[in-house]
């Protein structure tokens, strides 16, 4: 194994430059360290002006999503003697404007992910004398695999729908609508119906399927947004032959 | 990228890439997907000759033979070879997709995706065996 690999390291400093530079840096390769630990290694020991973003690193916080050799990746996840002999090239996620060097701004997402209204919506709390909401485990799994995301947005990285139209609501925010649609304990979905089947939402995906392929928590939201284009289409049939039913 | 409304203008520093036009051709997966999308003319291209071969039919027996004769043109046996491989990936990754958009449950554990898939492959099998049975009696 080589002792050591070269990071080309994408570089944007807004005082400075235009547009993003590569800067190279050797780093050593051992065993058990992951893209963020070279990353890391940078920081500490050769440039301490590299601006980045982490905080767990084991695979929860969702931060340190980038585009490792042109694939969105949790840097936290990708081990660096995978890219032996390299050189191993990290940019910022694509498809999302750069605020420095690595850091994205993800004030978009977070505008969509608020207005798919991801949390419980009940018509009528019960009171709190009455106990918990209960729920069995099948009714868990029904929503179980879409509650995995850690909004880590490597999926609208991968979406060139997303790239290609920014209105579009996205993968991973459309995946958590379908998290708590699916909830038993919700009875909002209705609400989130007419949010999603807007064209920019779940009619803007084409389903190209990436989002799902690159996930790191397999949390399939292209099979999600499927599943909510059906549910819709349901939802309008249903409206259009029987319109008294409608709430 | 574009200008995104919830980009303000307050961050002009900001590097905003631009998606390329080719973005398709730079990984397997997009191309796949862009053939995928086009293929789809094969579809309507198909939809459109048997429209044509229909109302030959109502013509009569002469017009009829007169539209099988123009088929066998080597330009249009071409073409037809060319869209019929494009209808059968079209028709391919479709099933193939299919599980996706299904999440059907049988006793609370989620139905296995091959159940789904092997389903449409076997409607398929089943009606093209029902055609050509149809069509060899007569």
């Amino acid at each position: 194994m080589a002792e050591t690999i070269t990071l080309e390291v994408s570089r944007y400093r807004p005082e400075q430059e235009t547009e993003p530079t590569y800067q190279k840096y050797e780093v050593p390769v051992r065993k058990d360290w992951v893209v963020l630990d070279a990353l890391n290694h940078i920081k500490d020991k050769i440039d301490t002006s590299l601006s980045y973003r982490w905080s767990c690193r084991m695979g929860v916080c969702g931060s340190c999503g980038m585009m490792v050799n042109n694939e969105p990746k949790l840097t936290c996840a990708t081990f660096l003697s995978d890219y032996v002999p390299g050189p191993v090239r990290v940019e910022p996620l694509r498809n999302f404007p750069v605020v420095r060097d690595l850091v994205i701004a993800m004030t978009d997402f977070m505008d969509k992910l608020l207005r798919v209204k991801p949390w419980i919506i009940r018509d009528q709390e019960k009171p709190l004398s009455e106990g918990e909401y209960l729920q069995t485990p099948e009714e868990l799994d029904a929503y179980k695999q879409f509650s995995m995301c850690i909004n880590c947005m490597i999926c609208y990285a991968a979406c060139p729908v997303y790239g290609l139209d920014p209105h579009f609501v996205g993968p991973a925010a459309i995946a958590l609508a379908q998290r708590y649609n699916r909830d038993s304990r919700d009875q909002g979905s209705q609400e989130r119906l007419d949010i999603l089947s807007q064209h920019d939402a779940i009619w803007g995906c084409t389903f190209v399927g990436e989002c799902t392929k690159v996930c790191p928590k397999h949390v399939d939201p292209a099979g999600a947004i499927q599943q909510y284009k059906l549910e819709a289409t349901k939802e309008w049939f249903k409206s259009f032959l029987l319109p008294w039913s409608a709430r | 990228m574009n200008q995104t409304p919830a980009y303000t203008t307050h961050h002009p520093r900001w590097y905003r890439t631009r998606i390329s036009t080719y973005w398709w051709s730079r990984k397997w997966a997009y191309f796949r997907f862009i053939v995928r999308e086009l293929s789809s003319i094969a579809v309507a291209y198909f939809v459109v000759l048997t429209l044509m071969q229909i109302h030959a039919l109502r013509q009569g027996a002469e017009a009829y033979a007169a539209f099988e004769e123009w088929l066998r043109r080597p330009l249009l046996v071409t073409l037809n070879a060319i869209s019929l491989f494009f209808l059968l990936y079209h028709a391919i990754t479709w099933f193939n997709l299919a599980p996706k958009a299904i999440a059907a449950r049988f006793r609370g554990k989620r139905i296995p995706d091959i159940l789904i898939t092997g389903s449409n492959y076997g409607a398929w099998l089943a009606i093209s065996v029902g055609l050509v049975w149809l069509l060899s009696r007569g």
